[in-house]
């Protein structure tokens, strides 16, 4: 089931593979690394080709009364999920190499440094309302996220000083400096394709060109949709219906699948994984993403400004053991910094920042002693708490005092994540160097957590965007994540797995790690066997 | 008759005025709610002015009130749906959930009440005592889950969740909605049964059922005929309360078996400070305890000749 539709000029990464798909509970799955970037399936759910039919009911942790069909709000799973089951966007990560492939544009091209950017449509696309997908629609559905929007995606589409058509079926991008990952951007998941009347989208008609047409959105409640019979993808969209119940409770999710009344829920309680492995005709699945928990210090406050207090808290922590205790295993260490080992350019040659006392000492000593407050709540990380009470002990053997503030779970993300000196925050990951840097860490972006400002950082970052040459590239983004490590003001204990399970009538072939749940693409890519 | 309507209406005046000045007090708003971490000042400053945040509360509590008062619950403002369409469905499951509830409870409590009351303190008596109090002690959720491993788990006769949709039939959905119904059965069971047994051995000392005894009737027929009616009165306040809390006190139980009702809406609203939507709900909620305090009176009313004609 390979597409074959691919043209992608620019990026075809060279990426290792054992990297990230691992699958668990499922003992007739293997996968075989190969070389070249493309993994060799074998095994049953990874036969070539689903299989057309049935009802895939998914239960999600997300959800709520406020979402709406908007793509410019989409923050939680289930909208996000939902808009990759009825919506496309101009290109996709490949489940299976990471690779940025066109999915509604056909092929795309970088000129003029970067800086100029051309997508060349997929023809005869049909949106669900019957019209034919062009120019103007794509356009029309990228000005719904800039101007007076309040869309996440207008940041980052900041950088795009004119767009215009060249035909029905080429769309043109002049940025205003180069960017060698805009095709990355792009395909942002906010920017769905939708079609446009007079110049404009209807946001919330829920119409798109996806794999399946909405029948019923209740908020908070369900989604339910039918195959799209005019769906471009032939390879796609197996199931004749999808719906998606939001199931907020953990433990609620985990007896809906244990009871049959779905087919595949996600977040699994860390806790009780292993129980519900056990379970029979039950699949656990765990990949790894680039989602990551950190401690964010704010470098423009006394007394996170000192490196050595950062340094001096950086060495005072046992990775493996918040990896083993607040994770359950079911994730790797971090190296304070935010790029994962699956991404393209991650520094494999970095030495791995192990707990230190002595050298936590000799920092803290050299700082005139370090004594600290740490704001958590589990708002931030489920188990960020437990982690921050493991931090203190960890700390007091190196001398370092931590008092560990817990803050209420209610409006964290606005009083305590980028208020208090130093806290707890989790991070999606970002499926870029670039754009991770550009999101958190670049002096003065505005979800610079630790409010860091390295003039040589930021130099690289721009150096790094229009690079074009991998070689030159990987080198800068080596740079780039040694000096966040060293100088940086977040601790970046972990990377998470994303951990959640599939009856054994669900095949799949090999999962994307860019969002929970295959991509959060498994309406279009799953089957039942 | 008009007072009390008079002051159930004024009572709902208060709540609203207390749920606006309370969800105030709430620290962040809707907008900090909706963009969460990815809150940028620029984002904020927009999204605050889409969704008319811009406009002081005291402004905002007016207009909505204006609205209530013509039947207009307004826009919810985080999706922009109508609040009537957005709780029309869940009140229908709520009540729905309540309703099925109720059947099952109270013929339940009524009849295990006075069969307590007619073997006082024998074994029967004592057990149902034991069974009652237990199940009331333990918390709906762990009561829930009992019954979700057992009946759903081990044995699968019901379903784990009580999805329910437009699409099922009636049936269906009764047979979806039976383990919730259980639970909150199981929940407030005691407190009526318990007020039954003790409103009706309270008069079972008084010199009319003395009489009765002297005259040769059997125990049942004193109770049912004779104590019942003059016991009616508390058991039917404690009933309303009851019935109230199925109603408004079900959000736990909603949660454990993913039930769309009203609920889980109010806690979702006050969680995004969607001030309109929590306000609505609110009154509803309000209004089904004015409601029913106001029935229980007036059928203790009916249901006294003493009171139903005052001299």
């Amino acid at each position: 089931m390979k597409k074959t539709q691919i043209n992608n000029k620019p990026l075809i990464l060279d990426r290792k593979v054992s990297r990230r798909n691992f699958l668990r509970g499922s003992a007739a799955l293997g996968i075989a690394g190969s070389t070249a970037g493309l993994l060799t399936m074998t095994g049953n759910a990874f036969a070539a080709g689903g299989k057309r039919g049935g009802r895939l009911r998914a239960g999600i942790a997300h959800g709520s009364t406020t979402d709406s069909l908007d793509p410019a709000t989409y923050e939680n799973n289930f909208t996000i999920q939902l808009n990759y089951g009825i919506q496309n966007h101009l290109g996709e990560v490949d489940a299976a190499t990471g690779a940025m492939v066109p999915e509604l544009a056909e092929s795309w091209e970088a000129t003029n440094g970067a800086q100029t950017w051309i997508f060349n449509l997929r023809q005869g696309v049909e949106f669900h309302n019957g019209k034919t997908m062009d120019a103007d629609d794509v356009i029309a559905s990228f000005q719904h996220h800039m101007g007076e929007s309040a869309s996440p995606a207008r940041s980052l589409l900041d950088q795009v000083s004119s767009m215009r058509k060249d035909g029905n079926n080429r769309v043109i991008f002049e940025l205003s400096g180069g960017n060698a990952d805009f095709n990355f951007v792009a395909s942002d998941y906010h920017i769905a394709i939708k079609p446009s009347k007079d110049g404009k989208i209807d946001p919330t008609d829920g119409i798109g060109t996806g794999g399946y047409v909405l029948k019923e959105f209740e908020p908070g409640v369900r989604f339910l949709a039918e195959r799209h019979a005019n769906f471009f993808k032939s390879d796609r969209a197996w199931f004749d219906e999808i719906e998606m119940i939001s199931i907020i409770d953990p433990a609620a999710r985990q007896n809906a699948l244990a009871t049959g009344e779905v087919d595949t829920i996600d977040r699994i309680d860390l806790k009780t994984a292993h129980l519900l492995a056990r379970q029979s005709g039950v699949n656990l699945e765990e990949v790894t993403g680039t989602k990551h928990y950190t401690f964010p210090m704010r470098t423009d406050t006394a007394p996170f400004d000192d490196n050595n207090v950062r340094l001096a808290l950086k060495y005072a922590l046992k990775r493996d053991e918040l990896v083993e205790k607040v994770l359950y295993g079911h994730g790797t260490v971090g190296n304070d910094h935010p790029i994962a080992p699956s991404n393209q350019y991650h520094a494999s040659t970095l030495p791995q920042r192990e707990y230190d006392p002595d050298k936590a000492r000799f920092y803290a000593e050299k700082a005139g002693g370090v004594k600290v407050q740490l704001s958590a709540a589990d708002a931030a990380f489920p188990g960020a708490v437990d982690a921050a009470v493991l931090y203190q002990e960890h700390a007091t053997a190196a001398g370092i005092e931590i008092e560990v503030v817990r803050e209420p779970n209610d409006g964290y993300w606005s009083n305590v994540w980028m208020n208090k000196p130093w806290g707890a925050c989790y991070w999606g990951g970002r499926p870029t160097e670039d754009w991770m840097f550009t999101t958190a860490y670049q002096g003065g972006a505005s979800w610079n957590d630790t409010f860091w400002k390295n003039d040589r950082f930021d130099e690289l970052l721009l150096l790094g965007r229009a690079e074009t040459n991998r070689d030159t590239r990987r080198a800068i983004y080596y740079e780039m994540q040694q000096i966040v490590s060293d100088d940086g003001g977040a601790v970046v204990p972990m990377f998470a797995n994303y951990v959640f399970a599939t009856t054994d009538k669900v095949g799949h072939s090999a999962m994307a790690g860019n969002w929970d749940m295959d991509g959060a693409k498994y309406f279009e890519r799953w089957w039942f066997v | 008759m008009a007072q009390r309507i008079a002051l159930g209406l004024l009572t709902l005046f208060v709540i609203s005025l207390l749920i606006a000045f309370g969800v105030e007090l709430l620290p962040g708003d809707l907008a900090q709610e909706i963009l969460g971490q990815g809150a940028t000042p620029e984002g904020l400053r927009v999204l605050r002015l889409q969704l008319g945040l811009d406009t002081p509360p005291h402004i905002r509590y007016l207009d909505w009130l204006g609205g209530m008062v013509t039947g207009d619950m307004g826009l919810s403002l985080a999706n922009k749906r109508p609040i009537a369409e957005l709780i029309g469905p869940r009140l229908s499951n709520t009540l729905f959930l309540g309703g099925f509830a109720a059947m099952i409870a109270i013929p339940i409590a009524l009849t295990l009440g006075i069969l307590a009351a007619l073997y006082r303190n024998s074994l029967y008596d004592r057990g149902v005592n034991i069974f009652t109090l237990t199940s009331i002690s333990f918390p709906e959720f762990f009561i829930a889950y009992i019954l979700i491993l057992f009946f759903a788990i081990k044995l699968g006769w019901f379903p784990g969740i009580s999805n329910i949709s437009s699409e099922l039939s009636f049936l269906d959905k009764l047979y979806r909605t039976l383990l919730p119904a259980a639970s909150l059965t199981l929940v407030v069971v005691a407190h009526m049964m318990r007020m039954t047994r003790a409103s009706i051995i309270n008069l079972l000392s008084s010199p009319y059922i003395e009489m009765a005894h002297l005259k040769g009737i059997k125990p049942l027929r004193i109770i049912t005929r004779h104590a019942l009616p003059n016991a009616l009165a508390p058991i039917i306040n404690v009933i309303a309360i009851n019935l109230a809390y199925l109603v408004v006190g079900v959000v736990i139980v909603e949660v454990v078996f993913v039930y769309p009702g009203l609920g889980q809406l109010l806690v979702d609203s006050v969680s995004k400070r969607d001030v309109p939507v929590v306000q609505a709900c609110s009154m509803i909620f309000a209004s089904v305890y004015i409601f029913l305090n106001l029935s229980a009176d007036v059928i203790s009313i009916v249901t006294n000749p003493r009171l139903l004609y005052p001299r």
